[in-house]
């Protein structure tokens, strides 16, 4: 349940632009509207995008979190990977990674 | 009428969004064939253009997810993502209240379609609209499969959707032009955005191409998954305009691009009576 919560924040912050505004001014306290795990609201919280993609979370809903967090496309991309050799594989999700962690099959 | 325009075309943020990261002779190419299909699309002097996209909770999340969803508004916006990001200002683009309505209610004899009378384009549909309707000038009428969150509809809905959509614009008397919109195999929005199965789409091309319904309604999503990745789950809008068109498909351009993520892709298909 508490993926579907994340993905929902995730939804809701891509939308709107006053969730982005709270998520600057206060993001703890943004998060206390969700039912989320300790590890789910300190990973929203942190914007570490690599345990996030590694809870499952959709790939195309976390993309433009990482985008709004302003990170450009091969830090995004290296941020799964070190995400994957941090915490392990993708938990849940059709999002799993099939590479290995050193192989950059776009270049970066 | 009836169509007057049938086609496919790949829709990757990159392709606008990370344009300077592909090398100009693999990124030109893509993108005169994306202007040769703008030139017979004009060529074919639409009323309205159905365009079939695959979007990313943009507008629809598991909180209530449509397989099927067609737009009902006289006007759209778009891009939600970041113009910057995506390298597309925002934009209205015109809608046809009227023409979506009469469009659903004959869609609907068959198939159920939810409506939205709100509609927010991300990539999906602009970027295709970028290259197609670059005035956005054309009334676009939004259709959305849903190929992100499973339980997704099967391939076989995808067809009778597509059937149900050319009954219905051989119905209204305007002309009709038809896209759809998607990747084939591809990994997006992962570590191995890039991977491409070559292999994998010009065998599903060339389904496609000879319209082979049997061949495109063989595939299991759990095959797709492990040989074309979950992008390849947007092989439903590619089959949906199949299934309106009834013709042969002629591949205009297909070319692998890792920092587009996707095999880039442009096709026509002739419309059968």
């Amino acid at each position: 349940m508490s993926l579907y919560q994340l993905q929902k924040f995730l939804f809701d912050l891509n939308r709107d632009p006053s969730v982005q505004a709270e998520y600057r001014k206060d993001a703890a306290a943004l998060v206390q509207r969700y039912h989320l795990s300790e590890e789910e609201r300190d990973a929203i919280v942190r914007g570490d995008v690599g345990l996030i993609y590694v809870l499952g979370a959709n790939g195309q809903l976390l993309m433009h979190f990482a985008a709004f967090l302003g990170m450009p496309w091969p830090a995004y991309i290296q941020s799964m990977r070190d995400g994957i050799v941090k915490h392990g594989p993708v938990r849940a999700g059709i999002y799993a990674m099939t590479t290995t962690v050193d192989e950059k099959v776009a270049g970066v | 009428m009836s169509l007057v325009f049938a086609g496919i075309c790949s829709h990757a943020p990159g392709i606008t969004g990370r344009a300077d990261m592909a090398a100009a002779d693999v990124r030109e190419p893509l993108y005169a064939a994306f202007r040769g299909m703008q030139q017979q699309l004009e060529a074919a002097r639409p009323d309205a253009l159905i365009i079939i996209a695959a979007e990313h909770f943009a507008n629809f999340f598991m909180n209530n997810m449509p397989s099927f969803a067609i737009g009902m508004s006289d006007e759209y916006h778009g891009p939600i993502e970041d113009p910057g990001w995506l390298r597309i200002a925002r934009t209205a683009v015109p809608g046809n209240a009227q023409l979506s309505r009469e469009l659903i209610q004959e869609i609907m004899q068959t198939v159920d379609v939810a409506y939205a009378e709100e509609w927010k384009f991300d990539h999906g549909i602009m970027v295709p609209l970028h290259f197609l309707t670059p005035r956005f000038d054309v009334p676009v009428i939004p259709v959305n499969i849903n190929c992100q969150g499973p339980p997704l509809a099967p391939l076989h809905r995808a067809w009778a959707f597509g059937e149900a959509l050319r009954r219905a614009a051989d119905r209204v008397p305007q002309r009709i032009a038809l896209v759809g919109t998607g990747g084939i195999s591809h990994w997006p929005a992962t570590p191995d955005s890039g991977r491409i199965n070559e292999a994998w789409d010009r065998d599903f091309l060339a389904r496609w191409s000879r319209n082979d319904r049997e061949a495109m309604l063989s595939y299991s999503d759990r095959d797709t998954y492990r040989d074309a990745g979950q992008g390849g789950f947007e092989i439903r809008t590619f089959i949906s305009v199949a299934a309106a068109a009834r013709g042969k498909g002629e591949l205009r351009h297909y070319a692998p691009i890792p920092i587009f993520a996707v095999g880039c892709t442009v096709a026509t298909m002739d419309v059968a009576p």
